[in-house]
């Protein structure tokens, strides 16, 4: 019966546009956090002067998209999927956002870190920046296949994340115990991973976002709504 | 290393903490049940089939409106939506070769019965047209009476015209002049007029058939806010093209497509997240 494109071909053209400019942030996103940890990693201070300026690009696209967002719902006063489509790309231009100023934030800990001697390598540090990372990889396929499978397990996987982070905190305590002339150096990469663990989460909201644009529920908070699904009180 | 685990990370995350401090609940996707209202419905049809000759354009309709809200028909041209509407007061049976099978009742009451006299329910059903279409060469205040003395009520019929074009909205702009002739309004005022002259024989139900589409946008706004405060006391169907239209005047909205009846639920529901695809692909503008 219906082709699943719009008939009317130009609101089409400003729907892709939408999603293409948000896919390219989370891909500017992602390689800034990319950067920042091997700025800090490699110790590389000019990566990670590459990395802070780099934000600035990051949050002009989070304007356009917004320009872009308000315009759409108020020239098109789109409906259904779309209108789930364009309140979500909305709301996850926040969490980008957010996300490449985490990455500023490493990437400021990795400047600090340039001028000090190096510290032992911390295996955990690397596998928490590949993981975060592959959560906002995934979390954006989710978004553009509107898989929600895929992101239901980004939310699931949160829990790794944040395994993963607390694993790391208690070493980095014992690394301070046991020399106190690390504490700085050692508070600086525990820092650089809670930013790593932030920027999980808000891959998490991007993941509960797609699975709200697809299905029109929304997962987040339950209880929140009403009466229903509110804690069940314990006698 | 002993010591370093007794600490925790300090506050993980505020949303996902490690140690989970949630209490268990009740997840339900779906959110809040819809409060359901007790009273029973006002309209109810049921296997409502709509031919013109051998035309089938309306298939099996099932549904119900309560009282004192308004439903909206959307859906495109030649869907069975106005159809649909004008089986309501059987003005479908005035196109000849037209007929229509089924039942409607109007609190529990079978209209479509052939005891029931037309007459008797156009007023308890009045109707509204798309283009204003009041008598000509009556007065303001003619028009509004006009139902009444067709049906021989009758009482103060001054009493019922004020009454009448105060609950139309149109009172203050015509209580100085209600023996000028009713083409002297603009449209929009001839629309409010038309339903005003619906409104004089107190009938229970109103249909209304793309009320506000040959009106400017102030005149549908008027129209709309109109619906607003009638729903306190009518229950409406309206039939529309526009559907921004249904999504801000109507409770619930039917879409109709190829003579059936698609989806029909609350109307936030129809524009957020509609159970049918092709629902979804009107809505949204993918249909041709």
């Amino acid at each position: 019966m219906a082709p699943d494109t719009h008939t009317d071909k130009v609101y089409e053209a400003e729907l892709a546009q939408l999603r293409d400019r948000l896919l390219v942030m989370g891909g500017k996103v992602e390689a800034a956090m990319a950067g920042g940890v091997r700025a800090l990693t490699a110790r590389d201070p000019a990566l990670a002067e590459k990395v802070i300026s780099g934000d600035k690009d990051v949050n002009r696209t989070e304007v356009e998209i917004d320009d872009m967002c308000r315009r759409l719902l108020a020239l098109r006063q789109p409906a259904a999927s779309d209108l789930r489509f364009i309140t979500t790309a909305l709301k996850i231009v926040t969490d980008l956002e957010r996300m490449g100023d985490l990455a500023v934030n490493v990437a400021e800990r990795a400047l600090d870190l340039s001028h000090s001697p190096p510290s032992r390598p911390f295996h955990d540090l690397t596998e928490l920046a590949d993981l975060s990372a592959s959560q906002l990889g995934k979390a954006l396929d989710a978004f553009v296949e509107r898989d929600v499978k895929k992101a239901e397990e980004v939310i699931a996987d949160d829990d790794l994340l944040d395994a993963l982070y607390s694993r790391l905190f208690s070493d980095l305590l014992a690394y301070m115990m046991e020399d106190s002339r690390v504490i700085r150096r050692a508070t600086s990469i525990m820092f650089a991973a809670k930013q790593l663990e932030r920027f999980g989460d808000h891959a998490t909201n991007v993941a509960e976002m797609v699975v709200y644009m697809v299905r029109g529920t929304d997962v987040r908070h339950p209880g929140s709504r009403g009466g229903e699904g509110a804690p069940v009180p314990t006698v | 290393m002993n010591a370093a685990q007794e600490i925790s990370p300090v506050n993980s995350s505020p949303r996902r903490p490690v140690d989970s401090l949630d209490t268990p609940v009740r997840v339900s996707p779906e959110g809040p049940a819809p409060v359901v209202a007790a009273e029973p419905p006002k309209l109810t049809v049921k296997n409502l089939d709509a031919w013109y000759g051998s035309n089938h354009a309306l298939h099996g309709v099932n549904l119900t409106v309560p009282p004192r809200s308004v439903m909206a028909a959307i859906g495109p041209s030649g869907c069975g939506k106005s159809t649909f509407l004008r089986c309501l007061n059987r003005m479908h049976e005035l196109i000849p070769g037209a007929r229509a099978e089924g039942t409607l009742l109007i609190d529990g009451q079978d209209l479509l019965s052939r005891d029931v006299d037309p007459v008797t329910l156009r007023r308890r059903v009045g109707m509204v047209f798309q283009r204003p279409n009041p008598f000509p060469t009556m007065s303001i205040r003619d028009n509004v009476a006009a139902g009444l003395k067709l049906n021989g009520i009758p009482g103060n019929h001054h009493e019922i015209v004020e009454r009448t074009l105060r609950q139309s909205a149109l009172w203050d702009e015509v209580k100085d002049r209600l023996d000028a002739s009713a083409l002297s309004l603009s449209g929009g005022q001839q629309q409010r007029l038309c339903i005003a002259r619906a409104l004089a024989v107190q009938p229970e139900v109103l249909l209304m058939d793309e009320p506000a589409s040959a009106l400017d946008p102030i005149a549908t706004a008027k129209i709309e806010d109109l619906i607003h405060e009638l729903k306190e006391r009518y229950t409406i169907v309206i039939v529309t093209h526009n559907m921004q239209q249904a999504g801000r005047v109507s409770d619930q909205t039917a879409f109709f497509y190829m003579g059936d009846l698609i989806e029909v639920g609350p109307t936030e529901k129809i524009f957020t997240n509609p159970s049918e695809k092709r629902t979804e692909d009107y809505v949204t503008g993918k249909f041709g």
